[in-house]
């Protein structure tokens, strides 16, 4: 197939061929940092969260008057809730991961250090390893004797002695190698206070912190035998198998207002539901972006389909005479495929030009990470395939312009 | 003349049948993208104040320590501690000032059968309606007295005294909320700024709702125990109960001064205020800043980032659309050579073929701008159907109806500047020799 009658026969047609050009050129910039967005999102939104997520219920209530001892009802409730059938752990904490309403803490490696190494998630709570099915890849978990009142903590801590420190604590696999790189972590001391330090015990391989904004940090999670009571903030978690899960809440949902019938129950659904929440901006955007790429696409087909109806019909009388002077339907039909897989090319190669420009305008806009080399081709193979599906029904029409227009005056 | 070119084009327009939708049609899906995503940009972005926004200024201070920062870099935190808020509200430096933060309640209802459901809202002091410019259906704001004496009063909005109250004038009645009661004072119209401005990173959401349910005294829920949504500590804490003592900030401030002279004046006082601080030891850091209510939203970055890049996704969009319609434009100028080169022979002026083309071109932006409102109404409505905070709020108004059609206008005709240009500059006499 002689490319240079094909260019000689677009370079008088500069005008058109040049709008042809620099549309595929930004449709491809469009497409390859498009699909490089949806990436982002789609591993965004794949974050692991490290429980059991498709076996859990969360509970929230608040009693419409404070318990006298909110210890003591808090164990209470989860003594009903224990009663389930169906319920085969059930447990208490203060958030739950991807929640939204997070409870952090400062982590110094000395009780001397003037500022702290890092923020983490402080999971507190009882019963958090088993119940939300945390896999333990070093240590142990925490006993019940060693959890705290949380009154007693703080008022230990107000009075500055260190007498129940260092308490024992579960530390995330990630937040362990951050700490203590290439170390044993199991033993290791961290204050979260000038006078309360705490001994690594256990380490759990993944647990997600409630709020985790920043993907570097989104794993730095701690666990702390502390109990809280019950209270508007604290969850109700109870495992169970998928198929029971809307009965075993439903259940548990009654239980406790039989337990008490004064009480508010603000939040009752299945963890699934708390992923999904968290994740629908990313869920939308991703969604957003799939028919911009669409659309963009099919503009630009549409595009192609009449700029090539066009030549075709212009060129009626060139095609009578090639099929005149013995060219087959066939040899027509690569002609055109030809010349359209050319003028996409010389697209393509601004294209990538116009998306790298594109990628490094979206990494100062919109903080995001420059747009790594696989994407390039993404873009280039779309626009050839588009191009050769769009300009196929026209090609198809010129194959079958037949051979005696060549000898017609009009 | 403009008749005859209407006739012309339309002729023309209806010649191609199939070529005509398509430029209609990817005009329309450009158009469509561009108004739905641009809506929704401007309802997040539009002062949610503007007769007053100018006065508004929002103080800050930087009670954090001294690791990690860089002097002029570090901007101060959103919130402050009680103490600092407590000093500037005392100091009445302003017109007007409140101190807000945001809290909830459990609220009993007084019918036996009544379930208690908790009820989001505001912990402030007594000139936080009047700062606001809140309306009042009855009643009025709390007095000074009352902020002072903690008295358990209670402003609630219109849709919770509906709930309560079936709407009546439930000035002087009580509502039993976490085991106290409280005296109703005043009952606001329907008010619900969007974005909550007074509420950016108290906690809760920035845009939707019906707006807060019930507004009482700092002191007040303080004294009961009313906790802020959101509380971040910068020391060691040792008394949790006690927050007015608390090395916490969980209070936002307002103010408002009237003219650039108080403004000066105000920004002094805050730098007197914080260098005295950082003499006694109690801050390290002596950046402050006031920003007014729209520098405040932008700071904070109140509208997403995700809206943003979808705009400009659209407007990318229309671009491709537009060079789309030029391409196909120019393809039916150049098969109409022959159609131009008569014109052109029987007289018509490069101008008046120019026209004709201009005319057809704003056809085809007129049409497009029709089909692309019914796109953007589309786009909307799935907007509405989004689980996003502002779902509720994306309807296309006046002036967004408008803005279609002008931006339609200005595409198309953007489009057809090439093609009337290629067309008018075709020399009559080859046209005219048989081909």
């Amino acid at each position: 197939m002689d490319i240079l009658p094909i260019l000689a026969t677009l370079r008088r047609h500069k005008a058109i061929l040049w709008l042809l050009m620099l549309e595929i050129a930004l449709t491809c910039a469009i497409i390859c940092n498009g699909v490089f967005l949806i990436a982002q999102r789609l591993q965004h939104m794949d974050m692991p969260s490290g429980i059991a997520e498709h076996e859990l219920v969360q509970i929230q209530q608040a009693p419409i008057a404070p318990p006298a001892d909110r210890y003591a009802r808090a164990q209470e409730d989860l003594a009903t809730l224990r009663q389930i059938p169906g319920a085969q752990a059930v447990g208490m904490s203060n958030q739950v991961p991807f929640g939204g309403a997070s409870s952090n803490g400062n982590v110094m490696l000395s009780p001397t250090q003037p500022h702290p190494t890092l923020s983490a998630a402080e999971y507190f709570g009882e019963n958090l390893v088993q119940t939300l099915g945390l896999h333990l890849v070093a240590g142990r978990s925490l006993r019940t004797d060693e959890y705290v009142d949380a009154d007693v903590l703080i008022r230990e801590l107000a009075d500055g002695s260190s007498k129940g420190f260092p308490m024992p604590m579960l530390v995330s696999q990630t937040l362990a190698t951050r700490l203590w790189p290439q170390q044993n972590p199991l033993g290791k001391l961290v204050w979260l206070a000038p006078t309360a330090s705490f001994r690594v015990v256990g380490v759990v391989e993944t647990l997600a912190r409630a709020n985790a904004y920043n993907t570097a940090t989104a794993q730095y999670s701690m666990i702390i035998p502390l109990h809280m009571g019950a209270d508007k903030d604290q969850s109700y978690l109870l495992r169970t198998r998928p198929e029971d899960r809307q009965r075993v809440l439903a259940a548990a949902v009654a239980a406790l207002k039989r337990a008490d019938p004064a009480r508010v129950i603000t939040h009752s659904r299945m963890y699934d539901q708390v992923r999904s929440d968290y994740f629908q901006d990313d869920h939308a955007m991703a969604g957003m972006l799939v028919s911009v790429i669409v659309a963009v696409l099919l503009v630009t087909g549409l595009g192609i389909v009449g700029l090539a109806s066009f030549w075709v019909a212009q060129r009626r009388r060139q095609i009578g005479i090639r099929r005149a002077l013995g060219a087959t339907r066939t040899d027509i039909l690569h002609y055109f495929q030809t010349e359209n897989f050319l003028i996409v090319t010389f697209g393509i190669v601004i294209g990538m030009l116009l998306a790298y420009g594109l990628s490094l305008w979206l990494m100062m806009h919109y903080e995001l990470p420059r747009l790594p080399g696989i994407y390039f081709p993404v873009g280039a193979l779309a626009l050839w395939a588009i191009g050769q599906l769009a300009v196929l029904c026209p090609a198809l029409r010129a194959a079958a312009v037949p051979p005696v227009v060549a000898t017609r005056s009009v | 003349m403009f008749g005859y070119y209407l006739d012309l084009a339309l002729r023309s327009l209806k010649r191609n049948k199939v070529l005509t939708m398509l430029m209609v049609l990817s005009l329309a899906l450009g158009i469509g993208a561009c108004i739905t995503t641009t809506t929704v940009l401007r309802l997040l972005s539009g002062d949610p104040l503007p007769q007053k926004s100018g006065r508004l200024f929002y103080p800050q201070v930087d009670p954090n320590g001294k690791e990690g920062y860089i002097a002029g870099q570090t901007k101060p935190p959103p919130t402050m501690s009680y103490v600092d808020a407590m000093y500037l509200l005392h100091a009445h430096r302003a017109k007007r000032q409140a101190v807000v933060a945001l809290t909830s309640g459990k609220i009993a209802p007084q019918q036996a059968n009544g379930r208690p459901f908790f009820s989001d809202g505001v912990q402030t002091t007594a000139d936080f309606f009047g700062l606001f410019d809140a309306p009042f259906q009855y009643g009025s704001s709390w007095t000074a007295a009352d902020d002072e004496g903690g008295a358990q009063v209670i402003v609630i909005a219109s849709f919770l005294n509906q709930k309560l109250f079936g709407g009546a004038n439930s000035v002087g009645k009580t509502i039993r909320m976490n085991d106290h009661d409280f005296r109703v004072v005043g009952v606001l119209k329907p008010w619900s700024p969007q974005p909550r401005f007074y509420a950016l990173d108290l906690g809760g959401h920035d845009y939707g709702g019906d707006g807060d349910a019930i507004f009482l005294p700092l002191k007040t829920a303080i004294d009961l125990k009313m906790g802020p949504q959101d509380i971040e500590c910068y020391d060691t804490v040792t008394n949790m109960d006690d927050l007015a003592a608390a090395p916490c900030r969980w209070l936002g401030v307002w103010v408002e001064l009237p003219d650039q002279a108080a403004v000066a004046d105000y920004r002094t006082f805050l730098a007197n205020y914080v260098r005295e601080q950082v003499a006694q030891g109690r801050f390290s850091r002596d950046e402050t800043a006031l920003p007014d209510l729209v520098g405040w939203l932008r700071d904070q970055q109140v509208v997403p980032d995700d809206v943003r890049l979808q705009a400009g996704l659209a407007y990318g969009f229309l671009l491709i659309c537009v060079l789309n319609t030029v391409g196909l434009l120019l393809a039916k100028c150049l098969r109409r050579s022959r159609e131009i080169g008569v014109r052109r022979a029987l007289g018509a002026t490069r101008g008046a073929v120019f026209a004709q083309f201009m005319v057809e071109a704003g056809i085809i932006g007129l049409v497009g701008g029709v089909l692309g409102l019914g796109f953007a109404e589309l786009g909307l409505f799935g907007i509405r159907h989004q689980p996003a905070e502002y779902a509720g709020l994306a309807h296309l108004d006046l002036s967004m109806f408008l803005f279609t059609f002008v931006v339609a206008l200005a595409a198309s005709l953007i489009a057809g500047l090439l093609p009337a240009w290629r067309a008018c500059s075709v020399a009559p006499a080859p046209q005219l020799k048989a081909s």
